[in-house]
């Protein structure tokens, strides 16, 4: 690397410009969301523009817990998601294992057929699901939440969990059950641990993935007591008038639990777990 | 300790038969070696004995129990894996005492045993290390202390040596020679590499296209093939092998009539087989066959030379010792006709009959 560099500044700071120009981008929008959470009410109009406020006021997230339901949309997309996460990854795991592993009649139609599921936008099927959570009288729960996000992640995240799988050699099953491992032992004491980095990733994926769903969740949910934190957040837009800084203060408080996820799991991210079982 | 019995064994994958009536009696304390080129089969053979393959058909037993649906963790037998197959979240002495582990052995007796291996294998400073921080021969030794520990029946291994490099590949073939010495366990081997075949086997068993050519020690193998792909897969340098007219009493090759008393009938005669060592190099002009060097590679405690023949075509001689020869010499060849093999159209090597009988 400090070869590139010192042979080719340019490039070196053209990408570097490049990386700077992207996260500037991409992280303006949540700068923003911050700045907006922290101004009095009384700045928001007229210092509209300014990067900085002229003053600073956490009264937003006082309002916002204190005052309006937020800290039930949260609880309840907090049990709507890590339903989901655990759910789909558990599923996940054993159909991605089976798919790794195991050579099975239908494997390939199987696969075929949750690709397809892939295919089609959400607005496609949305009004079959109503009717069909509707008639099984689940509207208005969590659980048809759950039941729903699982079923959309699922076939994502085996792809993923397969190719997790596919990275550990099939070698070291076999020798776990040379050394007296049952399948579900030499699954358990060797598959599972180096694994985890793949069940760290996909229960991550899925938990952001259900945490910031909104379209299903504005269907199936119209009760004040069941709505999750997305549908929550329109609650701060009335007829009138829209609340910005309530609204951007629990913006910035969603963010605390995938913020809290990641950090959870990204060591578990961190590659390089297999490295020296097989010749390195 | 145990004793193989391999009987009429096959392995299909649906049309595909991959190995054929398999027939092999492997006695207790033997070190049998399974070689052959790569597609003959002898890893699925070995996966089938360890019981990570289905067996197609015939029986398979170990010490006369038969063994054909038993699953692996019940056969009591140990496999060295050709990637090593460590388990890499656990310690160098978790890896070798996980089969123990499993088991449910006490610690203490774990500790020990695992001490005792890694002692054998000279990787007692090593034990609290994951397999990543060692070396290719070290995860090697790791992978056959985790075998050790098992105390199994018997030892299989999967082409364990060829992921080292050469040096080091030397180095543990002696290792695997000793510890089977040592532990006078019964052991098959598989490798593609002749030279591990003939250094470790007491018998070594040939194999190709899913058949098995010849079962033998290497000097019997190396001595009297059964047929040219056996002459020309044991040994090092190839067999040379060149097409004869067959006559009685003998061959005629590159217009010299060549006297094989010992053959007995060769009528049949269709090539003549011929080791590179078993060819004398005499002065131009005299020696049954005329030849030209074409490359003379001096070896030091051997001379390679590789000649044209006249009325034959290209063939290797090789020399004890040093010679002065070099590129573009003229020079006599005389075939040693005691050490000459004789192959029939369909390969097979023609014996005298009172060798066939032996």
């Amino acid at each position: 690397m400090s070869a590139v560099l010192r042979r080719r500044p340019a490039v070196a700071i053209a990408k570097y410009a490049a990386l700077a120009g992207y996260l500037a981008f991409a992280l303006f929008p949540l700068y923003w969301l911050i700045k907006i959470a922290i101004t009095p009410d009384a700045l928001i109009y007229t210092e509209g523009t300014q990067l900085l406020p002229s003053s600073v006021t956490f009264d937003n997230f006082a309002k916002v817990i204190l005052q309006t339901d937020f800290m039930a949309y949260f609880g309840n997309s907090l049990y709507v998601s890590l339903g989901t996460a655990a759910v789909t990854t558990l599923v996940a795991a054993a159909a991605g294992y089976a798919f790794s592993r195991f050579d099975f009649a239908g494997k390939k139609l199987l696969i075929a057929v949750m690709l397809i599921t892939q295919m089609f936008p959400l607005l496609m099927i949305i009004a079959p699901i109503y009717k069909i959570i509707s008639q099984m009288g689940m509207l208005n729960s969590l659980t048809s939440l759950i039941v729903v996000y699982t079923a959309f992640n699922i076939p994502f995240a085996t792809f993923l969990m397969q190719s997790f799988f596919d990275g550990i050699p099939k070698d070291l099953e076999e020798a776990a059950m040379m050394d007296g491992c049952s399948r579900f032992q030499a699954l358990y004491k060797v598959v599972f641990p180096l694994t985890l980095p793949g069940l760290g990733a996909t229960l991550g994926f899925v938990f952001t993935a259900a945490w910031s769903e909104l379209l299903f969740a504005l269907m199936l949910i119209s009760k004040n007591d069941a709505m999750t934190f997305p549908v929550g957040l329109l609650t701060f837009v009335s007829k009138f008038s829209v609340d910005w800084g309530q609204m951007m203060a629990a913006g910035v408080l969603a963010l605390v639990p995938s913020c809290l996820f990641f950090i959870f799991i990204q060591r578990y991210l961190v590659q390089g777990l297999t490295s020296g079982a097989v010749k390195g | 300790m145990a004793r193989i019995q391999l009987n009429d064994v096959k392995k299909s994958y649906g049309d595909v038969n991959v190995l054929r009536d398999i027939n092999l009696d492997i006695q207790d304390g033997e070190f049998i070696v399974l070689v052959g080129p790569s597609g003959c089969g002898k890893s699925t053979l070995l996966r089938m004995i360890a019981g990570l393959e289905p067996i197609s058909g015939g029986d398979f037993l170990i010490d006369g129990e038969r063994m054909n649906d038993v699953r692996p963790r019940d056969r009591d037998i140990a496999m060295v894996f050709q990637s090593y197959a460590l388990y890499p979240h656990m310690d160098v002495a978790r890896n070798m005492g996980f089969s123990m582990e499993i088991r449910g052995d006490a610690a203490e007796a774990r500790k020990s045993k695992v001490a005792a291996a890694a002692e054998t294998l000279g990787l007692s400073k090593l034990t609290s290390r994951l397999p990543k921080a060692l070396s290719g021969g070290q995860r090697q030794r790791v992978a056959m202390g985790r075998a050790i520990v098992r105390d199994p029946r018997a030892f299989l291994f999967d082409e364990p040596l060829s992921n080292l490099d050469a040096a080091l590949r030397v180095e543990m073939r002696l290792e695997i020679a000793r510890l089977h010495q040592k532990l006078g366990a019964t052991m098959i081997y598989v490798t593609h590499d002749q030279v591990e075949a003939l250094t470790l086997a007491d018998r070594i068993v040939v194999l190709e296209g899913g058949d098995i050519q010849q079962v033998g020690s290497p000097l019997e193998l190396y001595e009297t093939p059964a047929n040219r792909f056996v002459a020309q897969f044991i040994g090092s340098p190839t067999m040379n092998v060149a097409p004869v007219e067959a006559g009685a009493g003998g061959v005629t090759l590159g217009g010299s009539h060549l006297a094989l008393p010992h053959l007995g009938d060769t009528s049949a005669a269709h090539e003549l087989g011929i080791r590179p060592e078993h060819i004398d190099v005499v002065a131009p002009g005299q020696g049954m066959l005329k030849a030209m060097a074409d490359v003379v590679e001096h070896l030091g405690s051997d001379t390679n030379i590789y000649l044209q023949v006249e009325g034959i075509g290209p063939m290797m001689v090789r020399v004890h010792g040093n010679i002065p020869a070099r590129s573009g010499d003229l020079l006599g060849l005389n075939i040693q006709p005691q050490n000459a093999h004789v192959f029939a159209a369909d390969g097979t090597a023609l014996r005298a009959a009172t060798a066939l009988a032996a």
